[in-house]
């Protein structure tokens, strides 16, 4: 995930920036939230994926179970 | 703020730093006041520094709020986007380290 964090509204959450997933699937392509909570068109769509972290890579020093995982939606220009 | 009771004002002389008088110029020159176009209000600077929310508020300095609500201007008029944004931030972070 890239690490950068502009203003503006955006979707993909603080605490998985900067971390690495494996992507599950590919959701679809959808409008880019970040232009369209601008009340701009949010053209071209932009593919959304579903990846998943494992928690001890998203939170340091998480002491449950190993394999805990997470799964959040986020879209292609996140990933690095 | 916001008609909240608050302490003292204290008057005191001070001398901003480089990057405030950077800020104060930038947004002399986005409200066309030197003849430039014009790509915000005075008005949009306020309801953005009003939209900052209570902590982020006091949390910040004065130029800091400024700078936070210029950009979110520029954002919600298209003439930058947050994917520029953040991919300039990216090469500037960059060229930090190099």
């Amino acid at each position: 995930m890239r690490k950068v964090y502009p203003l503006g509204h955006i979707r993909t959450p603080f605490y998985i920036r900067g971390r690495s997933g494996v992507v599950e699937r590919l959701c679809g392509a959808f409008g880019n939230p970040e232009e369209l909570a601008q009340m701009r068109s949010g053209e071209p769509k932009q593919p959304l994926y579903r990846v998943r972290f494992l928690q001890t890579e998203v939170w340091p020093g998480y002491r449950g179970n190993p394999e805990d995982a997470l799964e959040v939606e986020i879209f292609q220009h996140w990933l690095e | 703020m916001g008609g909240l009771p608050a302490g003292r004002v204290e008057p005191a002389e001070h001398d901003n730093a480089e990057w405030e008088w950077r800020v104060d110029a930038l947004m002399t020159l986005l409200t066309g006041v030197k003849g430039g176009k014009k790509l915000m209000t005075v008005d949009e600077l306020r309801k953005n520094i009003e939209a900052l929310g209570p902590d982020a508020y006091d949390r910040m300095s004065y130029y800091e709020r400024w700078v936070s609500s210029i950009t979110q201007t520029m954002i919600q008029r298209g003439v930058v986007t947050t994917e520029e944004l953040g991919r300039k931030m990216e090469q500037i972070e960059k060229r930090g380290r190099e």
